[in-house]
C-alpha cells in the first residue's frame, strides 16, 4: 500500500479502492491483445473453418477478434488457405496497408509451407512466410477451430511478451 | 441421330474438311475436323434441322500426342437429345483453330482456358488472353513438356 499512499489528492478521492496500478506496458499490451482485429478475407477452405470459429459456437468475438473490411483498421490477417501467386501479390499489397504493430497467423499446410500443391502446384507459393513474416503456423488441412483458437492465443502471448513503451522489440 | 450418320451428312456437305469418324473407341466416337473448316462445320452443325446442336457442353485443350494438340468439342442437342464429339488436331509448333465463339458464345471462356493450359491459338477470338494464369506467366502449364518457371514477381516458384 505504500505507493497507494504517495498518489496526490486528486486521485485519493475515490475512496471506494477502484485503483489498479500497472505500467504502461501491461496496459497498452492488454487493450492490444484483447481487440486484435483480424482483416475479413478467407482463401480456400480454411477459410470455411475460420468461419466456424468466427460463429456462434466457438465464437471469436469472445476474445475481441473481429473481422473488418479494410487492412487500415486491422491488427492481425489470417492467412486461411492455399496462397496462389496471383493472391500472393495482392497479400504483400494488403500487408503493406496494414499499420504497425501487425500480425500474421499462417493457417493451414496450404499457407505453411504449399500443403498438397508442394510439388506439382506450380501456381501455388510453398509458404506465405517467403513474402511476409508469420508469427504464428498453425499446422492442419484444415486445422479445426480448436486449433485455430490457440494459434490466435499464442498471438496473443506474444503480444503480451512485446513491448510498447520502450519498443526494445521490433514489432 | 447416330455418329455415323451425323458423319455422312457432314461428309456429305464439307468433304474435304471432314477427315475421319472413330468409333472404335473406349469413349464416345468422335469425328475429326480439319482447324480451318471447324467454324463452317460448327454453324451447320447448329442450324441444320436435322441436327440442332443448340448447347456445346464442353470445349477443352488435350496434350493430344508428342507433335499434336487437339480442341475438342462436346455438342448436344436438346432439341433432338442427341450428342457428338468433335476433335480438331493441330501441331504443336503452330496450333492455330478457328474460333467458333460466333457460333457458341460460350467458347469464349472455353477457349481462352484452353489457350491458358495448352496454347491453342484462336483465330478471331474476341479477346485473346489467359484466364486463370497471371497475364505475365511464362509457359502453358498443362502441356507434358511443361517447365515451370523459377521466379515469378520475385516470388521463388518451385518447393
Amino acid at each position: 500500500m505504500g505507493i497507494l499512499n504517495k498518489l496526490d489528492s486528486r486521485i485519493e478521492q475515490f475512496e471506494s479502492g477502484n485503483i489498479i496500478i500497472t505500467t504502461a506496458d501491461k496496459l497498452l499490451n492488454w487493450s492490444r491483445l484483447s481487440s486484435m482485429w483480424q482483416m475479413f478475407f478467407g482463401l480456400a477452405c480454411c477459410a470455411i473453418e475460420m468461419m466456424a470459429t468466427s460463429a456462434s459456437h466457438y465464437d471469436l468475438d469472445r476474445f475481441g477478434i473481429i473481422p473488418r473490411p479494410s487492412p487500415r483498421h486491422c491488427d492481425i490477417i489470417l492467412i486461411s488457405g492455399t496462397v496462389t501467386l496471383k493472391m500472393a501479390t495482392r497479400i504483400k499489397r494488403l500487408y503493406d496497408q496494414m499499420p504497425s504493430p501487425k500480425y500474421i497467423l499462417s493457417m493451414g499446410s496450404c499457407s505453411n509451407c504449399g500443403g498438397p500443391y508442394w510439388e506439382h502446384g506450380y501456381h501455388v507459393l510453398k509458404g506465405i512466410d517467403r513474402i511476409i513474416p508469420v508469427d504464428v503456423y498453425v499446422p492442419g488441412c484444415p486445422p479445426r477451430p480448436e486449433a485455430l483458437l490457440e494459434g490466435l492465443l499464442k498471438v496473443q502471448e506474444k503480444i503480451r511478451s512485446q513491448s510498447m513503451a520502450k519498443q526494445t522489440n521490433k514489432v | 441421330m447416330e455418329a455415323a450418320e451425323i458423319f455422312n451428312l457432314l461428309k456429305s456437305v464439307f468433304n474435304e474438311g471432314i477427315m475421319e469418324l472413330k468409333t472404335d473407341v473406349p469413349v464416345a466416337p468422335f469425328i475429326i475436323v480439319s482447324a480451318d473448316k471447324i467454324n463452317a462445320v460448327s454453324l451447320f452443325l447448329r442450324d441444320e434441322d436435322t441436327l440442332q446442336f443448340d448447347s456445346l457442353s464442353c470445349l477443352s485443350g488435350v496434350d493430344y500426342d508428342k507433335d499434336n494438340l487437339a480442341s475438342v468439342y462436346h455438342l448436344y442437342s436438346f432439341v433432338h437429345n442427341h450428342k457428338i464429339t468433335i476433335k480438331v488436331i493441330v501441331p504443336k509448333d503452330n496450333p492455330l483453330v478457328q474460333s467458333v465463339y460466333d457460333v457458341w458464345a460460350t467458347a469464349e471462356w472455353h477457349e481462352r482456358e484452353a489457350f491458358d493450359m495448352m496454347g491453342l491459338k484462336y483465330e478471331n477470338h474476341p479477346d485473346p488472353r489467359r484466364i486463370l494464369c497471371p497475364d505475365d506467366w511464362e509457359g502453358h502449364p498443362l502441356r507434358k513438356d511443361y517447365k515451370v518457371q523459377e521466379f515469378y514477381k520475385g516470388m521463388k516458384v518451385p518447393y
